[in-house]
């Protein structure tokens, strides 16, 4: 801890205060509900009032996953799960309701003693400030053109932990798909079946939403490619870009029906596509292998440019990121659905 | 350091325990499951939280780093024009402390934003397996209470012994 550095109470200060108390007061409140309904539209605002919080603590590229992810398709599945569960939840008995109590607030003090030791808020000389990601910042640049040091620490330095949480990501979709069943089931029925792309009921009662998403579903998709491909100069990358293009599938299929998504994004190629953007990931790093150096080493991709190899070795890895995301997150969603008929009409 | 100061440099710290600990009195308290995730979704968020405000450089921008903009280093060399805020007093405190500026820009600390931002992209893929299991135990139990479904195992405990 470095006792010379004061944090300053600017401007920038005060904000991070109110978010924080925004924070505060909405996890009290997800607390005491007992509307699952209005539990899970809360834990999207929490998201959303953390993006914010997140921008303004410089974090951009985290803010943007927080947005996409924590507001958009968690409150998704969440939605998904109460409308295949149960809608309330039944409140705690009191013995419960102590008893946690005693233990958070013992678990809250044993905390609350390590705070003196950490290092304060802005201080640019603390152990995680001073040293190595001050190292990656200098570096980034020269080493692989690429301005924006997250993409560059995430996909090149360190490239194993993220080839280890792609293959996370696959992992839980596995997981998803062995728990729920692959959601192909529609797949067979297709033939039989013409979907009703304009069926009346839904056109009587929801004009604006068909009309609107229609016209912002190709905006959205093309968003998510510009983030993918914008990703090495400003915030975004494969994981922001996947996700975004899953919930332009997802929109699809809230506004026109499921049947409608899996015709346009059939899940036998959402499955292909989560192992094959594991498999760009790790051919990638076999590539490098093969050309004379280590796995993932991006340098010799392009034998008359190092920087120029890191480029091209941190596209190819961030389109793997994106198949793999974007097609888990798929995986996920036709799980969900295949366990039911149709979000109907009503459940709106 | 008086108290004052302790107090606004460590109050994210405080700010982000109490979260933490709402989200793990969810986690224990209620015994609905959705809810139970929400709690889990609590509890992770603060932790990034807590991660992020680790990262950041008083004074610093987010870390794109380009070639040094036109004045920048002037400027952030100055402190900026009114010197008496604390503020800048803070960043030309920063760029005496050593050689922190790259390009003479002051950049916040990238390597907690890396690590949180696969962190929430896992999460939100092992909320889906956590949902995924609370669908198929709601169609064996018929509910998504802890105590129906330990009610329900026991009953068929029993019954299976006897």
């Amino acid at each position: 801890m470095n006792a010379d550095f004061i944090t300053p109470l600017d401007a920038f200060t005060i904000i991070d205060l109110i978010l924080m108390l925004m924070l505060l007061i909405v996890g009290l409140a997800i607390v005491r509900l007992n509307d699952i309904f209005a539990i899970v539209m809360l834990a999207g605002v929490y998201s959303l009032v953390s993006a914010l919080w997140f921008v303004s603590l410089d974090a951009v590229d985290v803010a943007f996953t927080e947005a996409a992810v924590g507001a958009g398709i968690s409150t998704v599945l969440m939605l998904g799960a109460m409308l295949l569960s149960s809608r309330t939840a039944l409140p705690a008995k009191p013995v419960r309701k102590w008893a946690s109590f005693f233990i958070v607030l013992a678990t809250g003090a044993a905390l609350m003693y390590a705070v003196t030791d950490m290092p304060s808020f802005g201080d640019p000389l603390s152990a995680p400030n001073a040293y190595v990601g001050l190292e990656y910042l200098k570096r980034s640049l020269p080493d692989t053109e690429i301005p924006n040091v997250v993409s560059s620490v995430l996909a090149s330095y360190r490239g194993y932990d993220t080839l280890g949480e792609t293959s996370v990501i696959l992992t839980a979709g596995l997981g998803v798909m062995l728990i729920l069943g692959m959601g192909g089931k529609i797949n067979g029925q297709l033939k039989k079946k013409a979907i009703d792309y304009d069926n009346a009921d839904a056109q009587a009662h929801h004009t604006v939403l068909r009309v609107v998403s229609k016209m912002m579903i190709p905006l959205i998709v093309l968003y998510g490619f510009y983030v993918q491909f914008h990703g090495d100069f400003g915030p975004g990358g494969g994981f922001q870009a996947g996700v975004i293009i899953a919930s332009a599938v997802i929109l699809y299929a809230l506004i026109f029906g499921v049947d409608a998504a899996k015709a346009a994004v059939p899940p036998l190629v959402v499955r292909i596509g989560a192992a094959l953007g594991v498999l760009i990931y790790g051919g990638t790093g076999i590539a490098g292998l093969i050309l004379g150096s280590n796995y993932l080493d991006y340098n010799v991709l392009d034998p008359h440019s190092a920087p120029h190899g890191q480029e091209l070795g941190i596209m190819s890895i961030e389109i793997g990121v994106l198949i793999t995301v974007c097609s888990v997150m798929l995986v996920i969603f036709y799980g969900f659905t295949s366990r039911q008929p149709d979000i109907t009409d009503k459940d709106w | 350091m008086n108290g004052m100061q302790f107090l606004a440099g460590h109050f994210n710290y405080i700010v982000v325990i109490i979260l933490m600990m709402t989200g793990l009195y969810i986690v224990i308290s209620t015994g609905n499951m959705v809810k139970k995730l929400t709690g889990l979704g609590v509890f992770q968020t603060s932790v990034f939280q807590l991660y992020i405000t680790m990262g950041k450089v008083t004074g610093g921008r987010p870390p794109i780093v380009a070639h040094a903009p036109e004045g920048a280093e002037h400027a952030a060399a100055n402190g900026g024009e009114h010197g008496a805020s604390t503020a800048d007093t803070a960043v030309r405190m920063v760029h005496d402390m050593a050689d922190v500026p790259v390009n003479g820009v002051i950049y916040s600390n990238p390597i907690p934003h890396v690590l949180i931002l696969t962190g929430i992209v896992v999460g939100v893929a092992t909320l889906a397996v956590g949902l995924a299991l609370i669908v198929r135990i709601r169609e064996t139990y018929d509910s998504i209470e802890e105590e129906d479904v330990e009610e329900a195992e026991y009953k068929a405990r029993k019954a299976a012994n006897a």
